[in-house]
């Protein structure tokens, strides 16, 4: 099973900036086709949202391939043992 | 007599938080819901800044204000206390949502009149995002480890209660102001609006009473009196790789899920019936308020099955209910309502023509309303405007046709029945999700570390699904179920994550 998480998190990684290529071309020509304020600011706050949650789901891409998700912490003292290592 | 002391007081804890939250979303829904009437009167079509500040509003409340409000709130509750916070929630809902139903029209005052609506309306989005943690983990922490599900399910339910009321409340008023249909309607959208958010302050004032009565959280307490709170939270949440990978998983592997489903079961369904369907205003908010109300009670029940059997399978297997029957049960409202599929009795059929002469042209505005009737029991009325002309052969290119329909009983209730399915997807993923977050975060931060992916999954992944549904069908017009994909697509990918990544072991100590 960690072997499957580890190597999930490879899909992950590619999924994030595939889904940011895929959220700026959508908005390049739907904005191109109706070039309102409306439809600006509509894309403009779905990038605004979307790509730091790409980002996160690159991030979490890569907690995963580095084995992070092994084990799931059961209790704050593992946590805390944790917290001596900013990221 | 173990239990009966764990318990003690806990209905008292319940129904406070409970009733403080359904007022926010309560709060919240009245303003979507009367989102084309209020547009009317604050932000008019023909003035383009108006029209901006409008998306505004729809746009910036719930999808980037109520994260950021998770943040702020959440931080606030982590570092003064649980009661404190959440009561200040309630106020700033409740007294946005109170100041907006005094806000005179754009008429009246012009410019001021939309920015005071844009600004209450983030307030709104702000104390939402800072409420639903505050209330789940309040409960959660005074709840026994083994009954932690069924307790705080009772908040999960007040979201679709808060809905519920909120539909039943405008349906209510819409109908109440004249013993006249058509004037009642013609009232409500000229000032009988207000009353939904007027009201409001009633229940607020009410929720303040019960809610300062309450004390702070137990574990709460004595981490403060332990000097164990966090100094800095959402350093702590975010900044430390071991609590991001955790609020990572609970967005990625739960919230993203649940947020499209809740969402796709509810407002996508309505909207889908009413503007796909066409089926006319009242029935197509009847249909959800009754399917609520048989649904409702199963929040409890799967949040009580996950206290014995784990939180994960049963959010999971909610999301493949509904990715894989979604195309299915949405093609049968669409056939449903199809007058395509029905006999038409054209004996009974009534077409008026009526025409409004315009000033000064010679021209008239022409509506030519066609009543059909149909043997299973269905009417539509197929209403077309457009321009007579003076001038023969000058035509209108574009004809305004305004369909809506009238569903038999038996059709009606076949419709509640689907919705009311799509709710039971609901209450599979959202009724154990508030245990499944507390668990997943320590005390000192965790009103913090679950408030932001909630919110996330919810306001954002959830919150956009009519718009993204929407502007699908806008791209993709011969597919008429098009807007399902990203509901699909979106949990699907939640629930692989949440299947392989999230562990079903509940965690029997969240004093920690």
């Amino acid at each position: 099973m960690n072997a499957i998480k580890k190597y999930a998190g490879l899909i992950w990684i590619i999924l994030g900036p595939l889904g940011i290529h895929y959220l700026l071309q959508t908005a390049s020509s739907e904005i191109a086709k109706k070039p309102g304020i409306d439809t600006q600011i509509q894309w403009g706050v779905f990038i605004t949202v979307f790509y730091p949650i790409a980002i996160g789901f690159i991030l979490f891409g890569l907690y995963a391939l580095e084995g992070n998700y092994d084990h799931l912490p059961e209790s704050s003292a593992e946590l805390d043992d944790y917290e001596a290592k900013p990221l | 007599m173990e239990e009966k002391n764990e318990t003690k007081g806990i209905w008292k804890v319940i129904g406070a938080s409970s009733l403080g939250t359904l007022i926010e979303w309560y709060d919240f829904y009245i303003f979507g819901s009367l989102a084309v009437v209020i547009a009317n009167q604050f932000f008019p079509k023909t003035n383009p800044t108006a029209a901006l500040l409008s998306t505004l509003a729809t746009f910036a409340a719930g999808f980037i204000v109520r994260p950021f409000g998770a943040l702020v709130f959440g931080r606030l509750g982590d570092l003064v206390g649980r009661k404190y916070t959440f009561l200040l929630t309630l106020v700033l809902m409740g007294g946005s949502t109170f100041a907006i139903g005094c806000i005179p029209s754009y008429e009246s005052i012009g410019f001021l009149a939309p920015i005071l609506v844009l600004i209450l309306r983030l307030i709104q989005g702000l104390a939402l995002g800072g409420e639903y943690g505050g209330a789940a983990t309040y409960v959660a922490e005074h709840s026994p480890a083994h009954r932690r599900g069924f307790f705080t399910s009772w908040i999960q339910t007040t979201a679709t209660l808060g809905l519920f009321i909120s539909l039943g409340v405008i349906l209510l008023t819409r109908h109440m102001l004249d013993a006249d249909p058509v004037k009642s309607i013609e009232k409500f959208n000229d000032w009988g609006w207000r009353i939904p958010f007027l009201i409001s302050i009633i229940l607020v004032i009410v929720s303040i009473y019960i809610r300062l009565k309450m004390k702070e959280s137990p574990m709460y307490t004595r981490l403060k009196s332990a000097g164990k709170t966090s100094v800095n939270p959402l350093k702590e949440s975010f900044g430390h790789k071991a609590n991001l990978k955790m609020v990572l998983l609970a967005l990625f592997g739960a919230t993203m899920g649940q947020g499209v489903v809740w969402y796709t079961g509810q407002f996508y369904a309505q909207s889908f019936i009413e503007n796909v369907c066409k089926v006319e205003f009242d029935q197509s908010r009847t249909i959800l308020i009754w399917a609520i109300l048989f649904a409702t009670p199963f929040f409890v029940v799967f949040a009580s099955l996950s206290d014995k059997i784990g939180r994960k399978w049963i959010m999971m297997i909610g999301m493949l209910l509904a990715v894989v029957s979604y195309n299915y049960l949405f093609k049968n409202l669409y056939s449903i309502a199809d007058d395509k599929t029905k006999t038409e009795i054209t004996e009974k059929k009534d077409v008026k023509t009526m025409l409004t002469p315009i000033a000064n042209t010679g021209d008239s505005i022409r509506k030519v309303v066609t009543k059909f009737f149909y043997a299973e029991g269905m009417t539509m009325i197929h209403t077309k405007t457009d321009t007579a002309y003076a001038t023969a052969g000058k035509a209108t290119i574009k004809p305004l046709v305004a369909v809506s329909k009238t569903l038999s009983g038996n059709d009606y209730w076949k419709m509640v029945g689907i919705v009311c399915i799509l709710i039971l997807y609901v209450t599979m993923v959202y009724g154990p999700i508030a245990a499944f977050l507390v668990e997943l975060f320590p005390t000192k931060i965790r009103y913090t570390s679950m408030s932001l992916p909630y919110h996330i999954g919810n306001g954002v992944f959830g919150g956009l699904t009519p718009f993204i549904a929407t502007l699908l069908t806008t791209i993709y017009t011969d597919n008429i179920i098009v807007g399902l994909m990203y509901p699909i697509i979106i949990a699907s990918i939640c629930m692989v994550i949440g299947a392989i990544y999230i562990s079903n072991k509940i965690d029997p100590e969240v004093n920690d």
